[in-house]
């Protein structure tokens, strides 16, 4: 990775594949994003971390296009995802996998049929071919057999794995991964840092990872981004972010409440 | 004072605003029927589903409209002495005036909040995200099914309700009040035609696809948590029990002038 250089302002380097521009969003009253500016160069892992509630996830809707900004813009491959009509978004989005946070696994579909969806929509393996893919993810996120599982007959961290074998399944160029470590036992954790790695290398595969695991964070990371109050507040390489300067960074990658509520009491 | 004006301004707005996001989603729900048609592997499922499910409440409200129309209604013809008319004013009431909206209510009811409680679900689980990343359209994937489902749905259950409903009917005025049998059938094929049938047919046509619009609608709606689906299934069902109410109203008014205008 060190052939990667890093850079503590918002701009990857090489060549973008999503570059996120000055994007605002607020529901009602709420504003939640309020200006932020990233770029992700092809082949990165850019970890976003944040406190609970910032819009970790509502940033990474935007990225795929499940929220639109009410200003600014959001780029992939020098096309405009923000104001694209919802046809070539969906095309667009063959490129994408997404992990949600809660899974969002279909209830009504075994897990097989879940992890199958986009290869039964986007191609035309034969049957044979689709088990055999199916397979090999639920092995890669260490869950041999259970295909034939529904949901709810899963536990939480198990859904999660399932969510990780379905947004693989198509190889695509751009994951999203949205809390993938939470919930999981530090070995399982740890295997799907490992995932994440080889997905990234073997796929030259560009990722976005939101966490709040920082070892998950160092581990994964080709630079780690903060979100705080609606704006990114610092980015920089793993070393760059563990010595940073910034009081708010540092308080919260060591997770120390302390000074903040010395702070807040004077 | 203006700020009562300021907020009905507002609540008007709002109101037009639902009113073109429903326009939309409806739109689209019936363009996917044509644009991506729905897989067999998909509806029949679905058909299976939510008809059978309904299958024995249809019936037990289809024979108690039929009854209670001839408790009353042989009440008040027998104060005229005009029983014999009993056949036709009960059998049009349940082709073509409460029959099929009552059927209607009861299946937003059972189908209707079904539907409403499920696509909420998947709504605040993220699943219509989910299926948006995966490339499928949630609106042609789970609207359009259900959509064409209640379309044929809704009027074949209706058809079954009516059925019943005019043996029950049958049963109450001839067993129990002692209409003449003769006269009651008799006077239902006097003063019943085939255009009643049809506007009945057509009324629950519509009724369907107002229930399979507005409910997935509103599950769509749904807002965050559990407390947001129960909502969104209330919502769903009043918002049908008002589309069949006030549909029904101008459908019979429509038929009525348009049947004036085509035989007297
Ligand atoms: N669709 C929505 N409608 C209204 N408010 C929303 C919506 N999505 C998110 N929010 C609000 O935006 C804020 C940020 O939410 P978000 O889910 O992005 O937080 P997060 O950083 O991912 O937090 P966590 O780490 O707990 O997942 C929250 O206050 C949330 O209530
Ligand atoms: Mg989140």
């Amino acid at each position: 990775m060190a052939d990667i250089p890093t850079q503590a302002d918002t701009t990857a380097s090489g060549e973008p594949v999503i570059e996120v521009n000055d994007v605002w969003k607020r529901f009602g009253s709420l504003e939640v994003l309020k200006g932020i500016s990233l770029a992700v160069g092809r082949g990165e892992t850019l970890v976003i971390i944040g406190a609970s509630g910032c819009g970790k996830s509502v940033l990474l809707k935007h990225i795929i296009g499940l929220l639109r900004p009410d200003s600014g813009s959001v780029v992939f491959d020098r096309q405009e995802i923000s104001t694209m009509p919802k046809m070539q978004l969906a095309q667009v989005r063959r490129r994408f996998g997404m992990v949600f946070q809660g899974a969002a696994l279909f209830d009504s579909f075994s897990v097989k049929e879940n992890v199958a969806f986009g290869l039964r929509r986007h191609t035309d393996y034969s049957e044979e071919k689709m088990s055999a893919v199916v397979a090999e993810k639920l092995r890669l996120v260490g869950l041999v057999g259970l295909e034939q599982k529904m949901p709810g007959e899963l536990s939480g961290g198990m859904k999660k794995r399932v969510g990780i074998a379905r947004a693989i399944a198509l190889e695509p160029e751009v994951l999203l991964y949205d809390e993938p470590t939470t919930g999981l036992d530090p070995i399982m954790a740890d295997v799907i840092n490992e995932l994440i790695l080889r997905v990234q290398k073997s796929q030259n595969a560009t990722s976005v990872v939101v966490t709040h695991d920082m070892q998950s964070a160092y581990k994964v990371a080709t630079r780690i981004a903060m979100l705080h109050d609606g704006r990114i507040i610092e980015v920089g390489s793993p070393e760059e972010i563990q010595n940073t300067h910034n009081p708010t960074v540092s308080q919260f990658i060591r997770g120390e409440a302390g000074d903040l509520i010395d702070t807040a009491l004077g | 004072m203006v700020t009562v004006l300021g907020s009905t301004i507002e609540n008007l707005i709002s109101l037009i605003r639902g009113a073109g996001r429903f326009s939309r989603f409806s739109g689209s729900a019936v363009a996917g029927a044509f644009v991506e048609r729905p897989k067999r592997r998909v509806i029949l499922p679905l058909m299976m589903q939510i008809g059978l499910q309904s299958v024995p409440v249809i019936l037990a409200t289809g024979a108690f409209v039929g009854m209670v129309l001839a408790v009353q209604i042989y009440g008040q013809l027998h104060r005229m002495g005009a029983e014999s008319l009993s056949g036709a004013i009960i059998n049009y009431s349940i082709v073509a005036e409460l029959g099929p909206v009552l059927a209607a209510v009861i299946l937003a009811g059972r189908i209707g909040g079904a539907m409403a409680a499920e696509l909420g679900t998947m709504k605040v689980t993220e699943q219509i995200d989910a299926l948006r990343t995966l490339g499928a359209d949630p609106v042609n994937y789970l609207v359009t099914p259900r959509f064409l489902a209640c379309l044929v749905l809704v009027p074949m259950l209706t058809l079954y309700s009516d059925a019943i409903g005019i043996i029950g009917g049958y049963i109450m005025s001839v067993k129990y009040f002692h209409v003449s049998e003769f006269f009651y059938w008799h006077q239902t094929k006097m003063f019943i035609e085939n255009w009643d049938l049809m506007v009945g047919m057509v009324k629950s046509i519509y009724f369907g696809g107002a229930i399979g619009l507005i409910c997935c609608y509103k599950g769509f709606q749904a807002k965050q948590g559990a407390e947001g689906v129960g909502r969104a299934t209330t919502n769903a069902f009043v918002a049908s029990f008002v589309a069949i109410l006030v549909g029904n109203f101008f459908m019979s008014l429509f038929f009525r002038s348009l049947y004036t205008f085509l035989y007297e």
